[in-house]
């Protein structure tokens, strides 16, 4: 194992202009995955922010007993769906209405009666703000006997949905094509460190080295080189998040998990992309 | 230790280079391949270390059944040989005694000894003083001896030399050629491939003559080798 290690580290000292230029390949590569990754991040940040608005609000009939209702929010809150629901009683309406609707201060202010009803507003959980749950919701809001209207955004949680779908699709088949581009060009530096040491591994297999014995060190050197251009990658990425944070507008980075998670590809790639390239060569001599 | 028997070898664009070869290399022989260029002396030597797969035919090497081996003993076959070539084939990038180590180092050789041995080895064939050394600050006869070294490291029972002064002048190729005939003095088989007949001459060993692929004189079994020398 040590011997292994050494020959792998070796490669890095004999040829340290072909180690480094696979590495910033591979680093590149995984870059334009992660810049990639980075929109998809935000986007998808965006999206779930717009999400939180979802809403759905029950207007309750007038002189519903405080009590029912409070009993009413301990049901609907214990609904999976549901993050909180809100009591919101004729008075605050109004008082609300006061201070968000400052065109109509007067004509609120000379109200002798309060014209607005009490509500509920519900919020659902993160998994669940999407067209066919809060329907479901509303549909079970509206069996309670003291609830006159539910509303919420129909079509606008459509389009959310929609917008969502097409995020994650575009997602997929540009992530993929970005990664499959990344593997292809990450394999070919990989197979010019092979080619690099054809006579080194003919004269090892003269002497009498197992293909096993011959195969492990650029498996370890491919992994190796993998790594640090994911690493590389992530701070690339890093260098460019934080120029579009300062310059363009607030971003997003990578959470601990999805940065890891770019190393890690970079890892795997020189690892299988390593053994490939070597089997293959080996095969052939 | 080596023994051929019928063994033809056909490449698919060149066609045959080995027709109907049999002859026998006893433990311990000197032999020469000997012939002119592209009549198969260096096919022979790559069949023998299964470097090319036989047509037909029988090739046992000491005790592997060479044209039926598997990849996975062929590393076993190797260590047995020791390989020596025209070109030398050392790693540019490492010293003499790291050329030489790297030959125990691939057999998974314990660490502890190698440099003795190595040591040993290059004591045995003149270059202890230039262990340190890069190849390219050698000159092509003590490249050859590093080579050589690297080939007995692991105690070979037969030493395979292709050419192995093809590339020295003539008070190399007579340095490497008496390291040669000391290898084989202490107990090694040795195969050397030339077609220097002067060297051929100096010394009393079998002569295996191959014209265009076939054997056409050999002094183990025929009649006196003046004929063939002369040839």
């Amino acid at each position: 194992m040590k011997l292994v290690l050494r020959e792998a580290l070796l490669t890095f000292q004999r040829a340290p202009l072909l180690s480094a230029l696979s590495v910033t390949t591979i680093a590149f590569s995984l870059f334009v995955v992660g810049l990639f990754g980075l929109v998809a991040v935000n986007l998808q940040q965006a999206l779930s922010e717009v999400a939180e608005r979802v809403e759905i609000v029950a207007y309750l009939l007038p002189g519903t007993p405080v009590e029912t209702v409070t009993m009413a929010v301990k049901d609907i809150e214990a609904f999976p769906e549901v993050q909180s629901a809100t009591y919101v009683t004729e008075d605050r309406a109004l008082a609300r209405a006061r201070a968000e609707l400052v065109e109509f201060r007067d004509v609120l202010q000379e109200l002798e009666r309060n014209p607005l009803p009490a509500s509920l507003e519900v919020k659902l959980k993160p998994g669940f703000r999407d067209a066919d749950h809060v329907n479901d919701v509303a549909d079970r809001l509206r069996g309670f006997g003291f609830v006159d209207d539910v509303r919420f955004g129909r079509d606008w949680v459509e389009k959310l949905d929609r917008l969502r779908q097409l995020a994650a699709a575009v997602g997929l088949v540009v992530g993929a094509a970005f990664a499959v581009v990344a593997i292809i060009i990450i394999g070919t530096t990989i197979r010019m460190a092979v080619l690099q040491r054809s006579r080194e591994i003919a004269i090892m297999r003269l002497v009498g080295a197992t293909d096993g014995f011959i195969r492990r060190p650029f498996l370890l050197q491919g992994a190796i080189k993998g790594m640090l251009g994911g690493l590389v990658a992530v701070g690339l990425s890093f260098a460019a998040y934080t120029l579009i944070n300062r310059w363009l507008f607030h971003a997003a980075f990578f959470s601990r998990e999805q940065a890891s998670a770019i190393v890690a590809f970079g890892t795997l790639i020189g690892f299988f992309g390593s053994s490939a390239s070597v089997g293959r060569h080996l095969r052939r001599v | 230790m080596i023994k051929f028997t019928g063994v033809f070898k056909a490449f698919p664009k060149s066609g045959l280079a080995l027709k109907d070869v049999s002859f026998h290399i006893a433990k311990g022989e000197f032999a020469f391949l000997t012939g002119h260029s592209g009549a198969g002396k260096s096919t022979v030597l790559r069949l023998i270390y299964a470097e090319e797969p036989v047509t037909s035919g029988e090739v046992r090497v000491s005790g592997f059944n060479v044209a039926e081996i598997s990849r996975r003993d062929i590393p076993k076959l190797r260590r047995r040989l020791g390989i020596v070539f025209q070109d030398f084939r050392l790693l540019e990038d490492r010293i003499a005694e790291e050329n030489v180590a790297f030959a125990l180092e691939v057999t998974g050789a314990r660490r502890a000894g190698i440099a003795a041995r190595v040591m040993r080895v290059l004591t045995q064939v003149g270059l202890a003083a230039k262990a340190k050394a890069y190849p390219r600050e050698l000159s092509g006869g003590e490249q050859q001896r590093v080579a050589i070294a690297r080939a007995l490291v692991n105690e070979p029972t037969v030493l395979l030399a292709d050419e192995p002064t093809g590339n020295l002048d003539e008070r190399a190729t007579r340095g490497v050629f008496q390291l040669l005939r000391d290898i084989n003095a202490s107990g090694t088989a040795v195969v050397m491939a030339t077609h220097d007949l002067d060297l051929v001459r100096q010394a009393p060993y079998r002569v295996i003559e191959l014209q265009e692929g076939a054997l056409v004189y050999d002094s183990g079994v025929d009649e006196p080798r003046d004929q063939a020398a002369s040839t």
